[in-house]
């Protein structure tokens, strides 16, 4: 057993461990020894745990136990999981730190002596604070995260599910949830306790079912916040410095990811979490218009021609690409095109995919060096010098019309500069709008070829013809 | 006058939520999948919680309801630790730099 100053210490290196592990994210190179450091992290908090609790009687074992099975479960997940599905992956895991949140809160709750928080049904006011706060925010990312696990499943309709009365119903549960947390630590009543757990699995439910398809980047990032505050919360419980750190880390990165995310779509926070975006808007309306307007398409030949003359190419790749997963068939396409002398690099939009970073992660899986991939910022100019853009699987990220139409409901959201490009190929299985629900003007362009096929086969016949 | 305890935490807690946001700001838009995955896997920090309540249980019982929930919080957060350590690590080797050098 060791004493509690000590242990503390170890927690708050663990905590330091924690910031270098973020802090090595900044390039890819330093990456790898990051995410070693995060790991030393938490084995030496997991090794103060048992150190300074020094049972180590009969429940050691379970404990070890226990760990081994989540341990294999874990690594078994980590390995099998294409990367394609990374969104649901980091969904699930969020769901489960929420989940280990409540777990946590209900067992204090129940056994505050081990906690050393007091005693049952005479809680320190302080702890059941934070006890509930932690529970009720762990219950709401529980809940939430496995709503934006089915619908990134596709298990659950992507599409928005709103009815009336849905913000007043759920100001209601948020206000009735600070009452109950309340009366919760005015009474020690175990009953309000579990309301309180119960009401906020509900409100998490009720909070991402209105949320679309599209939405998804904020709505993870989000979550991702969510987790590290309850986490925090049940740190404060704890007098865990570890905990405490970690959680203001974690909830200060999802809140960042959010705002980035919300930025790239020139949308409110709070618009995206009233939801109900996409899908309502595409109606008929959109379908008379489409006949009138001549749409150039071609085959793989015609494409194929245009690349090879061409001296640069810009590939912008969407959540159509992870869909197909084409990635692998674009990097044989681009090696092609290299070998033929002809500059190619990648432009990506920040809210391309279902979550942030996905696109540079397909990339990288098929092996694409990072330094051929660019930001919009960085890239956006090029493409006026460029000679094609090869569009696979994005839509709404390369619609003129967020600049030109002040009625559209993505004006001013920044898009790609794709019809600065002397041609434009866009493989697409189909003329039908994106998630926004709106037609994208850079179908009808005079220097663009519609490529109608599946993202992966079409860049395969274009590799046959090169 | 003493200050309480409380007051520490809670500085800690502003603190690292600026460090967090210097931090966060710095890590380069394409890795923002790996962040999302590294910082699921060191949330799961939440286990040293689990394991107080896992060992919990006096000499005469191991389980009881409180430690019952703690080891489910273990299996949970484990599942979690190295989930997302390994699948970070998978990402991360993947992000390589053009060969300069030919094959």
């Amino acid at each position: 057993m060791i004493s509690s100053n000590l242990s503390a210490i170890f927690y708050l290196i663990s905590g330091v461990l924690f910031i270098l592990a973020l802090r090595g994210l900044s390039s890819p190179e330093t990456s790898r020894q990051g995410n070693l450091f995060g790991i030393l992290g938490m084995i030496i908090a997991v090794t103060v745990t048992f150190l300074s609790i020094g049972n180590f009687s009969n429940g050691f074992i379970f404990v070890i136990i226990f760990i081994l099975l989540g341990g294999s479960i874990g690594a078994f997940i980590a390995y099998r999981i294409p990367m394609t599905a990374m969104p649901e992956l980091v969904a699930g895991f969020h769901s489960l730190v929420g989940l280990a949140a409540v777990f946590v809160a209900i067992s204090a709750f129940l056994n505050p002596e081990a906690f050393n928080l007091g005693t049952t049904g005479n809680i320190k006011l302080g702890s059941l604070i934070e006890m509930s706060i932690g529970a009720a925010v762990g219950a709401v990312t529980f809940s939430g995260s496995i709503i934006a696990f089915l619908k990134l499943q596709g298990i659950m309709s992507g599409s928005p599910i709103t009815f009336k009365g849905q913000h007043p119903l759920n100001a209601i549960i948020l206000v009735s949830i600070i009452v109950l947390i309340y009366f919760l630590c005015s009474t020690q009543s175990s009953n309000l306790f579990w309301i309180l757990l119960i009401i906020s699995f509900l409100i998490g439910f009720l909070l991402i079912i209105p949320i679309g398809g599209a939405d998804m980047p904020v709505v993870i990032s989000m979550l991702n916040s969510y987790s590290g505050w309850a986490a925090a919360g049940i740190g404060f419980t704890l007098e865990n410095t570890a905990l405490i750190i970690t959680g203001a880390l974690v909830g200060s990165s999802g809140a960042i990811l959010s705002y980035i995310m919300c930025k790239g779509m020139n949308r409110s926070f709070f618009n995206v979490i009233l939801g109900g975006f996409g899908g309502a808007t595409e109606d008929a309306g959109t379908i008379s218009t489409k006949e009138q307007k001549p749409v150039k398409s071609g085959n793989a030949d015609d494409a194929a021609f245009l690349m090879k003359n061409a001296s640069s190419v810009i590939i912008v790749p969407g959540y159509g690409m992870a869909v197909a997963q084409a990635q692998h068939a674009l990097r044989e396409m681009v090696d092609t095109l290299k070998k033929n002398d002809i500059k190619v690099s990648y432009a990506i939009h920040p809210v391309a995919g279902r979550m942030p970073g996905h696109m540079n992660v397909l990339l990288a899986e098929a092996n694409v060096p990072y330094d051929e991939v660019f930001e919009l910022e960085e890239i956006n100019n090029d493409f006026a010098n460029a000679d094609v853009a090869f569009v696979i699987g994005a839509n709404d990220v390369t619609n003129p019309v967020a600049k030109t139409d002040p009625q559209s409901p993505i004006y001013g959201m920044p898009v790609l500069d794709v019809e600065k490009c002397k041609s434009v190929l866009f493989v697409k299985r189909s003329l039908s709008p994106g998630y926004a629900g709106i037609d994208n003007d850079l179908f009808y362009k005079e220097n663009t070829l519609m490529l109608f096929a599946d993202a992966k086969k079409m860049t395969e016949d274009i590799t046959k013809n090169l | 006058m003493e200050i309480d305890p409380l007051i520490f935490r809670l500085s800690i807690f502003i603190l690292s939520i600026f460090v967090g946001y210097y931090v966060v700001w710095s890590v380069t838009p394409s890795l923002h999948t790996p962040l999302m995955s590294v910082t699921n896997a060191i949330s799961s920090v939440i286990i040293v919680g689990a394991i107080i309540a896992g060992l919990s249980g006096n000499s005469d019982s191991v389980f009881n309801t409180s430690s019952i929930f703690g080891f489910l919080a273990i299996a949970l957060a484990t599942i979690n630790i190295f989930g997302g350590f390994l699948v970070t690590q998978r990402m991360l080797a993947m992000y390589k730099k053009k060969k300069k050098e030919k094959k």
